[in-house]
Formats: structure tokens, sequence, C-alpha cells
């Protein structure tokens, strides 16, 4: 927009104007987003591949495992505790296993596990390629032959896809054992109906819903995160290192809330 | 081989090249030079494909870039390596890793050959022991070598340096300045460099290119640049070359020129001064001492020709990496002659013997070295410029200081 037809808009059309370019700036970094993630999916297949994504799914999986373990613990605890005082109101305790395992296959253990991974590496994803770019190392690797998007984003994302459903199987069981700790250890609930409960009601459609949302939620955070880091340089609202500061938080702040968001899709196509 | 035919690239309403023409020969070392923001990093990421014109052709060898398949562009970018201003090495990775990365990712070699290679690589820029280390852990010259292996592990036909000496000390500039000089003849590379250091890069280019405004202003050699009628040469280039030599604290060029024309004016009844032209091998110095110790070598004999020769008037400058003129306008040739053995004696005695501490060079057993000074003694007249001059004092060159380290320690 020239100088003249800018001094001559209408007070009243500047929010709508406002809105305009921020409805546009979505679909635009969508489609970005989008396409960035696809180039970056076909390029796992390529040679030499394996060794990244292995190290990958260290950084990504082994080393946020301790964190997902407790937290999906100490979340199980929580609903053990929880459930067990609501239920027994209604004389139902027996149903506890059923709806802590119903809680966490389906919703909880995707959904918190999905955050622990973005805080945990997430954050680093986006910092460490945010890096790589303000310090022209990604221009490096151009120079060098080596496609920036093939070496540093689908390792990730590949680990991603890997290590999510894992990491939320792994939190779904402790989660569970972690109802039966307070549930049944402490409160004094009945092991075996806990067990038998949970073997009753939860279905392989369960357990495949909350595979899917993991994976789902794989490919946001990851393309997300590595997103945010390697068009660092493009923000308009800073430079250098505080543009990898702001990066590393938007991709947090962002993966977390389309996170939720999808949870709510995904749910409501499994229903 | 590489040409630019009115290219021309806009960062939104800032044009940065505005339609710029210029060639850079095979097996030759340009030097693009022009003031901040003039474009000089731009051109070169266009030559290597990180930019691309918004107007305008590049050429390798004959045959537009922009027009080449996806096969032909590949070969064309492995022909090209780029050594980043600020080294871009991969932090968590060890100088073998980082030197290796282009091979292991970007070839279909075998680990066994891409070890032998590297290493090779790593031995020939002396870094043998750093090879286990991170580039955290080194340097800033060194981290400049680890740079230059990754950009030779590839055998690159081209080599683009991105402001390689900016934020050195003169010796550190002089030393990198010297191993791009020393790397293109050992491997036979075409050189295109972004630097400002004068006057060591005079020294090493063929051609200089001056970007002024967003255009070409100059392209050929520096002695040419100074002849030409453009503001570029009275506000650029002169300014950059400003009074002193940084390394040896004798005369610019510019100066010493301006200083040779007005003692000539004043000694127009005598006619002659005498010349003394003070030189040192420089490149069996670099491989017998290393890059930095041959840099100290220089700022040594710099820096004693100078307190010698200016109490008698005299005045001085670096001809070439390790040439000095001296011109002794009030000293007759005889004069000349004795005052410069009495200095060669001076030379070898107070500079020269304290050479293995203010060097970095390694002494023992199996490893010393030999320092030569030469100098050539000639009469000069006003009708001679400087380049004849030169030429006369070379042919008259002998040995006037001689130092040789002692294993067992001091100088002999």
């Amino acid at each position: 927009m020239d100088t003249r037809s800018r001094q001559s808009a209408k007070p009243w059309a500047v929010p709508f104007r406002t809105l305009g370019r921020s409805v546009i700036d979505l679909v635009d970094n969508l489609g970005a987003a989008t396409l960035f993630f696809g180039q970056a999916f076909l390029l796992i297949f390529r040679p030499k591949q394996f060794p990244e994504i292995v190290q990958q799914i260290y950084h990504i999986g082994a080393r946020s495992s301790n964190i997902v373990l407790l937290i999906g613990l100490f979340t199980g605890m929580v609903l053990g505790l929880q459930l067990y005082y609501s239920l027994v109101k209604f004389g139902a305790e027996g149903i506890l296993g059923s709806v802590v395992a119903l809680s966490l296959i389906r919703e909880m253990g995707p959904v918190l596990t999905a955050i622990m991974i973005t805080a945990r590496a997430g954050s680093s994803m986006a910092a460490e390629i945010g890096i790589l770019r303000i310090s022209e190392q990604i221009d490096a690797l151009y120079t060098m032959r080596i496609d920036p998007i093939r070496y540093l984003v689908s390792p990730r994302v590949a680990a991603s896809i890997i290590s999510f459903p894992l990491l939320t199987a792994f939190f779904d069981l402790i989660g569970i054992l972690g109802g039966y700790l307070t549930g049944v250890i402490l409160l004094g609930g009945n092991g075996g109906t806990y067990f038998s409960r949970i073997q009753s009601s939860v279905d392989l459609a369960d357990v495949r819903g909350g595979f899917v949302k993991s994976l789902v939620f794989a490919v946001i955070v990851s393309t997300i995160c590595c997103y945010q880091g390697y068009f660092t340089h493009l923000r308009s609202d800073s430079h250098g290192a505080r543009s990898v500061s702001l990066s590393t938080t938007s991709a947090v702040v962002l993966s977390c809330v389309v996170v939720l968001i999808a949870d709510y899709v995904v749910t409501s196509f499994l229903m | 081989m590489i040409e630019f035919r009115n290219v021309t690239k806009r960062f939104g309403e800032r044009i940065v090249l505005d339609q710029v023409n210029l060639e850079i020969y095979e097996n030759q070392i340009t030097t693009i030079m022009g003031k901040s923001g003039a474009g000089k990093t731009v051109l070169l990421k266009h030559i290597i494909g990180l930019l691309s014109p918004d107007a305008g052709t590049i050429l390798f060898r004959g045959k537009p870039v922009s027009q080449m398949r996806k096969g032909r562009w590949n070969r064309y970018r492995s022909k090209i390596s780029y050594l980043f201003q600020n080294n871009a090495l991969f932090d968590s990775m060890t100088v073998f890793d980082n030197v290796a990365l282009p091979l292991r990712q970007a070839t279909t070699m075998s680990s066994k050959e891409i070890d032998e290679k590297v290493m090779a690589r790593i031995e020939q820029t002396d870094l043998t022991e750093a090879a286990t280390q991170y580039p955290s852990e080194l340097s800033g010259g060194m981290q400049k070598r680890v740079a230059l292996a990754r950009a030779l592990v590839t055998d690159p036909v081209i080599v683009l340096f991105d402001e390689p000496t900016t934020g050195q000390d003169p010796i550190r500039k002089n030393v990198i300045l010297s191993t791009i000089a020393h790397y293109r003849k050992k491997f036979g590379f075409t050189a295109v460099l972004v630097s400002h250091d004068i006057p060591d890069v005079y020294f090493i280019s063929d051609r200089i290119i001056v970007l002024w405004e967003g255009k070409t202003a100059f392209q050929g050699p520096y002695e040419e640049s100074m002849k030409v009628d453009h503001p570029m040469a009275e506000e650029f280039l002169r300014s950059l070359e400003g009074f002193q030599d940084e390394l040896t604290g004798l005369l610019s060029k510019q100066m010493f020129r301006a200083r040779y024309a007005v003692t000539l004016n004043e000694r127009q009844a005598e006619r002659t001064v005498t010349a003394v032209l003070f030189s040192v091998r420089f490149d069996l110095l670099v491989e017998t001492l290393g890059h930095v110790a041959a840099a100290e070598v220089l700022k040594i004999l710099g820096r004693y020709v100078n307190t010698n020769f200016t109490a008698l008037g005299g005045f001085s400058v670096r001809t070439h990496t390790g040439e000095i003129l001296a011109i002794l306008p009030y000293t007759d040739f005889q004069e000349g002659q004795q005052l410069v053995k009495s200095f060669g004696e001076g030379l070898q005695k107070e500079a020269l013997s304290n050479m293995e501490a203010s060097t970095e060079a390694k002494i023992g057993i199996t490893s010393c070295f030999e320092i030569s000074v030469y100098a050539g003694i000639t009469e000069a007249n006003s009708s001679e410029d400087i380049d004849r001059i030169i030429e006369k004092a070379r042919a008259n060159r002998g040995i006037i200081a001689i130092y040789r380290c002692d294993p067992k320690g001091g100088g002999l």
C-alpha cells in the first residue's frame, strides 16, 4: 500500500485491516509450515539419515523419558486420589481402575506427554536450529551441498514420530501404576478389581485413539519447533539472540496451544 | 571464469547491486573492496547461490548459472567453497568432525577414504594436535584454519573468503592472508576475497574489484586503481590505506610515494639518493617457522629498519610481503654501504638474537631454524620510478644478518 492510500484510510478501517493482515499471515504461515513438514517428511527416507535419526531419538525420546515417567506417575497418583474420593461417595470405587486408565490412555497420556516433550525437547529444537541460523551455520550447510532441512529437520521429525507414541505408552503405564499406588495401596481399594476393570473397559480403539493422537502431536510439535527455529532470521520483531529467544518461546506456546486444539479435533473425529 | 553481467539485487526498496559487471579469472586471487553495506558479501553469496539476482546474469565459464539444470547446478556448487566471516563451525562437533562433515554428508566416499582425506587436510593446515578438540577450545586463528581446512577438503576450484581478517590484530591479519596465499599456491584454487587489510591484501591479490554505490567502480591490478579518476580512489582507497603499515609501523605506500616526491624535489641539485631493499624469504620462513612466527620476523625487521633509518632522515615502505624499501636521502652510496653493514650486525645481535622468545617457533634437538636477512643497495635518481629502483636493489642483494638457532640454547 503506498503512502497516499495509507493516509487516506479511514480510522474505522484500521481494525479490519489489522485483522485481515493477521489472517493472511496465519494462512501464509500455515501453508509454509505444511510445505516445510512435507519436505522434511519426504527427506526422512534419503540415505545417511539413520545415524542422525538415532541420535535425535536419544535427544528427544530417551532423554525425555525421566521427566515423562515422573509426570506420568504423579498424574496417575493425583487421578487415583481425586477419583477415589469422588467415586466412594457413590459407592463406585470399584471402577477406579477403568476411569484412571481411560483418562490416561485417551486424553491425559498423549496430551501431557506432548506438552512435556515440547517443554524439554521442542524448546531445544527451536533454540538449536535458531542459533544455527543466526550464526550462518545453516548457510554453511548449504554451501557444503548439505540440504539443511534433510540434515537438521527431517531427523527431528522422524525421531518425534517414533518417540512420542513410545513415551505416551510409558506415561500411560506408569500413570496406571500411580493410580494403583494411591487408590489401592494408600487408600485401601481392591487391587484385583482395579486391574480387572482396566482389562474389561479398555479396548483396542482406546489405545489406537491415544496412539493416533500422539502421532498427530509429534508432527505438530516437531514441525512448529523446527519451523520457528529455521525461520528465526525472518522475524520482523527482533534480531540476533533476541530473535532466538522469541522463537523458542513462540515454539513452546504455539505447540501447546495447537496440541490442545488438535486434541479436540482428533477426539471429535474418533468419538 | 565467473562473470557478472548487469547483476541487480534489491532488498526491499534498497538497491544493493545496481547493474554490476565484473570478471573473476581462474587461478587468481581477486579481492573485493568497498564501503560497509556496499554489497560485497551479497556479491559473494550470489556466486555460491545463497542469493539469486533480481536482474542480470551470472556466468560460470561462459554458461549462465540460472539456466543450469539440477545436476549441472550441483556440479557447479561442488566446485565452490565458502569461508564465512565468523567461520560458521559447528560448536558441538570436534575439529575432525567439522572438517569431515561435507564429505560424510555430500559424497559417497567410504569412511576410510574420508578419514584419510580429512587427516591429510588437518595435517596440511597444522591442526593435527587440535583434531579432537572443539572449536570453542581453539584460538581465533586456529578456528580460521579449521574453517579453511573444511573449505578445502572437497578440493574446490573456487574458494570465497568473506572478510577473513575482521577483528584480528596486525600479526593475525598478516598470518591469515599469507595462509590464503600459501594454500592457494599449494592447492591451486581460485580465490575471491573480501578484505580491507592494506597493504597485506595488495601483496597477495592479483586483481582488486571496488564496489562503489552499488556499481563496479574499478577492476584490475591495485597499482592501476590509484590512477583512476573516480571518487572511489580519492575517498575510499586512499583513506583505507592510511599513513602507516599496521604490522611494521613503516609508511603506507601512498605516504611513501608522497614523501619520495617531496624529497626528490628538495634535493634536485644532488639528483641522487641511496635506496636499500631489505628482504627475507617469507615463504621459506612460513615453511620452517609457521605463519605466526614468520609474521613476527617481518614485524621485528620492519620496526628495526624504522628505528635505525628514521633518525637519519630516511623513510621506508613494505613493497612486498617480505620486502622493505628504505630511502636514505642524506646518505651517499659509500656511507650507505657502511650503514647497511653496521645495521646488519646490530640486527643480528640485538633483534634476531632473541628471536626464539619473540616468535612461536618450536626449538628442539630435531627442529631448528635459520633466518637470513638480505639487503641490496643502489643509487636512485629522479627519473627512475620505484619499481625500477627495487629491481636495481634486488640485483645487488646479499646476506647482511643471519640467525641460526642453537638447540642447546641461544642463537649463533
